[in-house]
């Protein structure tokens, strides 16, 4: 007993003792945490969630403000921050997946640079695909009968999130015809509620929110999550739809898909900067180590409250928030693809879209 | 029947939430707070929402619904202060109440004007709440029933509002909406991500131009320049004639106008991915083609101010119904308020579909709340609209100043790039000459607004149609055409004969004379230059992105030929024909004390010194100069009204917590707020 006590004794004595060995204050400071899309975004929500637990976490209690600088697809407010110098640790700044696919397929706006920036913090979705009732009943776990069935699909782009559905779409064999053009998920949803959509997908508080409406009434049936990551790097079910299949199942079950081979690999790779690591909070470059060290402890902080994922599951969804070395690990897979996946990727979009990012 | 069974006992409990007395001091304090920022050009509802996000975590699900409803509701009523008495449009509800609505405050009707507009508002809240009460429940298989090809039709529909407005010569009207279609157009496709008339070089245009920015461009600039060129009061005779109780007896007479706009601003507002930017155009044609003696629109008619004002507010409440049952919002601020639903309280509030069975009373709460805060912000802007219209009756040259600085910082905040108050500037002298030449401004920006919803809905319904098609030819046809479709296809076909043979007696800009045949030809082929660079560039994006080029081609095709028979009318045509209107010639313009580019050079000057010291550096000295100068004001009086114009700014900034422009200097040293 006593080694175990001793042991638990020192590691929470240490914990406690954390937060006062800062000496970082930001007492009567403001923090700008910049969200480089419009208030209306996804991740308006997500830094909206964050920063009033996030003051109350920060030694000193400093005002946390959102600040919104949309354009260019984000990669406005990108590059505005790779410029930032530290300063007192008040300047904050989000991404999501729309940030990180253009800097992955050098997207010719992107002037900056993942690896400079500071991750404090990083966190995750999940996506659920879904089908129309009469195509649903052809679903037995493999997409063997859905290959012969035209689908339309409610798309905001093919370089965007929706890269990832739609690969794993063709991986599988289906077709699915893409209409691009829609401002958000939702509008793809309503799209698939009118009929003139027959296959679609929504991120995880999407589907909670809305489509598993749908499902419960019969007007639409689940098919596949994108699933979620291990500790390992593998990918397991989802932790919020345990019974609904992955899509690695649904592909290995299914007659010319395959889970390994250059297909796979970018898939694989999107997937993770698109889904289980979309948005990540980061401090400039050359932000010192303590005050890395306070955001940290704030982080670990908020996601340890008893009530969080009370709290979180409604607005953000259910999903582990990483901090610290997670967060720099999740950052470092979610912003790396290897040179094979990414050619294969801007291949596939050349030549199944015509998109070319030139 | 059943629903109406559940229905009214939420009915009765949303009412008792309500009606307690700290649920309506949040509301009142919500409206105060909206009103303080609408009557600001180009800020709105998104601004002030945003100002409120941080206090909604956690808060009581009902207070804070109260207040962000208290904020929100009030923005298109408050915005009509601008509209009328500066001719700017505040938002895009109220574009068209600009047209009537301006040049009665130039008669010195600016108090009536303002009192109709806020007894419409007032009554197209109350009967879009009414309407909601008893449609929201039965809402969604009708929403459901708006398809592509119908929406396409309603942007179509919005669009033939064209012909109305086209102007004493068609063709003109006709190439102006295709010009406004076409500058919308600019930027990186939403289908294919190809680029028209952009470059990734210059990351600013690749997000194409933003309606606030074209909206005070086309109408407030050049309205602003010409009043300070003349060196009067907006009002003509510097006193007030009609008093506010003049304007409710015109919304009594026109009543039933008012009824049927509201529900013109239900109906258009229900419909998700609409938004309201063809709702006020809608309601405008509407009330052109239903009076009698149209003469008098667009020299100040007041049915032309009841018709989209009595929509506008409808609108919004019509505009809850895509939000709260579907999740989808209708507009930028309904987007930044379904945020805010999921903070409120522990988030027990889902918006979506689960919104009618678990939270009717809360649901019923939204909609009549947003009636009594109509209601409460009409109210205060009465019984400000008497004081406030008095500021049509000073000398526009104390106006002016102040109002460069305004819509430069509502420029500047709606992308936050110095590029902003650059294109505010470009679009501002297409909008000059536009109204100098009497080339319908209105037409360009329904173009203009339209453009993006045309596109989209044109693209996205072909591809969809193709897809019934190739199932079989009956399934295509039933989809494109629904009895919802050929009913909108009948109104638009006839609001586009009549609207024809209307438009000559509808001279938005009054009557222009004609004169040298010069300057008119020389416009002419400027924008006839820019068509054709358009359609070179569309052209030149490849095949399989045919949905990025087609539409700025066939636009840019029609816009072409219109631009043609205008050329060789004006090749055939005396100099006295009306083609030729020229403001330059005689009228107010011509005989005015100052020129054109020397009143354009202080704007020019403001904006080259921000580029360099930053926005409110730049201010002080223009704000000073142009007082001494321009104003010929005295030392005393510069000081203190400069005093007062920085001081404005720096409130307004600092409590919505906004940037200013920063210059040169500012990329150089580091200085403090404001000045960085």
């Amino acid at each position: 007993m006593t080694i175990k006590y001793f042991a638990a004794t020192a590691a929470s004595a240490a914990c406690l003792a954390a937060p006062a060995l800062a000496e970082v204050d930001f007492a009567g400071k403001t923090i700008e945490w910049v969200i480089p899309f419009s208030e209306t975004g996804g991740s308006a929500k997500w830094a909206n969630f964050f920063a009033p637990l996030l003051s109350e976490e920060l030694p000193g209690n400093p005002t946390v403000v959102v600040k919104f600088m949309p354009g260019a697809g984000s990669t406005k407010g990108a590059n505005w921050f790779q410029e930032q110098e530290h300063d007192e640790g008040t300047v904050l700044f989000g991404t999501s997946g729309s940030t990180q696919f253009p800097y992955l397929l050098d997207d010719p706006r992107v002037r900056y640079e993942y690896s400079d920036w500071k991750p404090v913090m990083a966190s995750g979705t999940g996506g659920v695909a879904y089908l129309n009732p009469s195509d649903g009943e052809k679903f037995d776990g493999t997409a063997n009968n859905l290959k012969d069935v035209n689908f339309i699909y409610g798309s905001q782009g093919a370089t965007r999130l929706d890269l990832v559905p739609l690969l794993a779409w063709e991986m599988l064999g289906m077709n699915v015809e893409p209409v691009f053009g829609i401002k958000g998920r939702g509008d793809g949803r309503l799209m698939f509620e009118r009929g003139e959509a027959t296959i679609d997908y929504q991120t995880s508080s999407s589907y909670l929110g809305a489509s598993a409406d749908l499902v419960e009434k019969g007007q639409a049936v689940p098919m596949m999550t994108w699933g979620a990551l291990d500790e390992g790097g593998n990918i397991v079910r989802d932790p919020t739809f345990p019974d609904i299949l992955t899509f690695k199942e649904v592909c290995e079950a299914t007659e010319g898909c395959a889970t390994e081979g250059e297909a796979w690999d970018a898939w694989k790779a999107f997937f993770i900067a698109g889904f289980p690591v979309q948005k990540i909070a980061f401090l400039p470059a050359g932000t010192p180590d303590d005050v890395i060290e306070t955001y940290t402890a704030a982080f670990d902080a908020v996601r340890n409250r008893e009530d969080f994922a009370q709290i979180a599951e409604k607005r953000v969804g259910k999903y582990p928030v990483f901090v610290g070395e997670g967060a720099a690990k999740a950052t470092q897979r979610g912003t790396t693809v290897s040179a094979e996946a990414k050619a294969f990727v801007t291949n596939w979009l050349q030549e199944a879209y015509g998109v070319s990012l030139k | 029947m059943d629903l109406f069974a559940t229905a009214l006992p939420a009915l009765g409990q949303a009412w008792a939430l309500i009606l307690q007395p700290i649920v309506l001091g949040y509301l009142v304090l919500g409206v105060v707070m909206g009103l303080a920022v609408g009557v600001f050009p180009g800020l709105g509802g998104i601004a002030g929402l945003s100002l409120l996000l941080p206090f909604m975590f956690g808060m009581d699900p009902v207070l804070g619904l109260a207040l962000m409803i208290g904020m929100v509701a009030v923005v298109p009523t408050s915005d009509t202060f601008a509209s009328v008495l500066m001719g700017i449009p505040g938002s895009s509800a109220s574009q068209a109440t600009v047209l009537d609505g301006f040049p009665m405050a130039k008669k010195g009707q600016a108090a009536r004007a303002l009192s109709a507009a806020f007894t419409s508002s007032l009554f197209g809240g109350l009967v879009g709440a009414a309407f909601l009460t008893l449609f929201i429940v039965v809402a969604r298989p009708i929403v459901l029933s708006f398809g592509l090809p119908e929406m396409l039709m309603i942007s179509i529909l919005g669009l033939s509002m064209v012909a109305v407005l086209a102007g004493r010569v068609a063709l003109k009207g006709l190439a102006a909406a295709g010009l406004g279609l076409l500058i919308g157009t600019i930027g990186e496709a939403d289908a294919g991500g190809s680029l028209r008339m952009a470059t990734y070089d210059i990351p600013y245009l690749t997000d194409g131009l933003k309606l606030v920015i074209v909206g005070l461009g086309i109408f407030a600039v050049p309205e602003i320049v010409s009043l300070l060129r003349q060196d009067r009061a907006i009002s003509k005779e510097a006193k007030l004639g009609a008093g506010w109780g003049e304007g409710v007896r015109d919304w009594v007479a026109n009543k039933w106008l008012s009824v049927r706009c509201s529900l013109i601003g239900v109906v258009v507002g229900v419909i998700p991915g609409l938004g309201g930017s063809v709702v006020d155009w809608i309601a405008y044609g509407h009330a052109v083609q239903t009076t009698k003696d149209k003469s008098n629109f667009g020299k100040g008619e007041v049915r032309g101010v009841i018709g989209p004002e009595s929509s506008n507010n409808a609108k919004e409440g019509g505009g809850l119904v895509p939000t709260l049952l579907f999740g989808i919002p209708g507009s930028g601020s309904m987007a930044i308020f379904i945020g805010a639903i999921a903070l409120l309280g522990s988030g027990e509030i889902e918006v979506g579909p689960s919104m009618l069975r678990d939270n009717l009373d809360i649901t019923y709460s939204i909609v009549w709340l947003l009636a009594l805060a109509n209601v409460v912000g009409t109210l205060l802007c009465i019984a400000a609209s008497g004081g406030i219209a008095k500021l049509t009756t000073i000398r526009f040259t104390y106006l002016a100043p102040f109002l460069f600085m305004l819509i430069s910082f509502a420029a500047f905040q709606s992308g936050q790039n110095f590029e902003d108050i650059l294109a505010l500037f470009l679009i501002g002298l297409i909008g000059i000459f536009l109204r100098r030449f009497d080339w319908s401004r209105p037409a360009f920006l329904i173009g203009f607004v339209l453009s993006n919803p045309v596109e989209k809905f044109s693209n996205q319904a072909f591809q969809i149609a193709s897809f019934r098609f190739r199932k079989s030819f009956e399934e295509g046809m039933d989809y494109i055409f629904s009895p919802i479709v050929i009913v909108l296809l009948i109104i638009t076909v006839v609001s586009v004969v009549l609207g024809l043979r209307q438009a000559k007696s509808i001279m938005a800009e009054g009557d222009v004379q004609s004169g040298s045949k010069r300057a008119p030809l020389v416009f002419l082929l400027i924008i006839m230059g820019y068509v054709v660079a358009a359609l070179i560039n569309a052209s030149l994006i490849p095949d399989y992105n045919m949905t990025d080029k087609i539409v700025p081609l066939v636009v840019g095709g029609i816009a072409l030929a219109a631009l043609l028979i205008l050329l060789v009318q004006m090749i055939l045509r005396p100099e006295r024909d009306p083609i030729f209107a020229d403001k330059e010639v005689s009228g107010e313009d011509a005989d005015a004390p100052y020129g054109l580019w020397s009143t354009l050079a202080w704007f020019v000057g403001l904006i080259v010194a921000t580029y360099f010291v930053g926005f409110i550096l730049a201010l002080l000295g223009f704000l000073i100069s142009f007082l001494r100068v321009r104003a010929q004001a005295h030392w005393p009086k510069t000081l203190i009204l400069t005093a007062c114009g920085i001081a404005l700014m720096c409130v307004m900034a600092g409590a919505l917590n906004r940037d200013f422009p920063p210059g040169l200097l500012q990329g150089a040293v580091d200085l403090p707020w404001p000045l960085n």
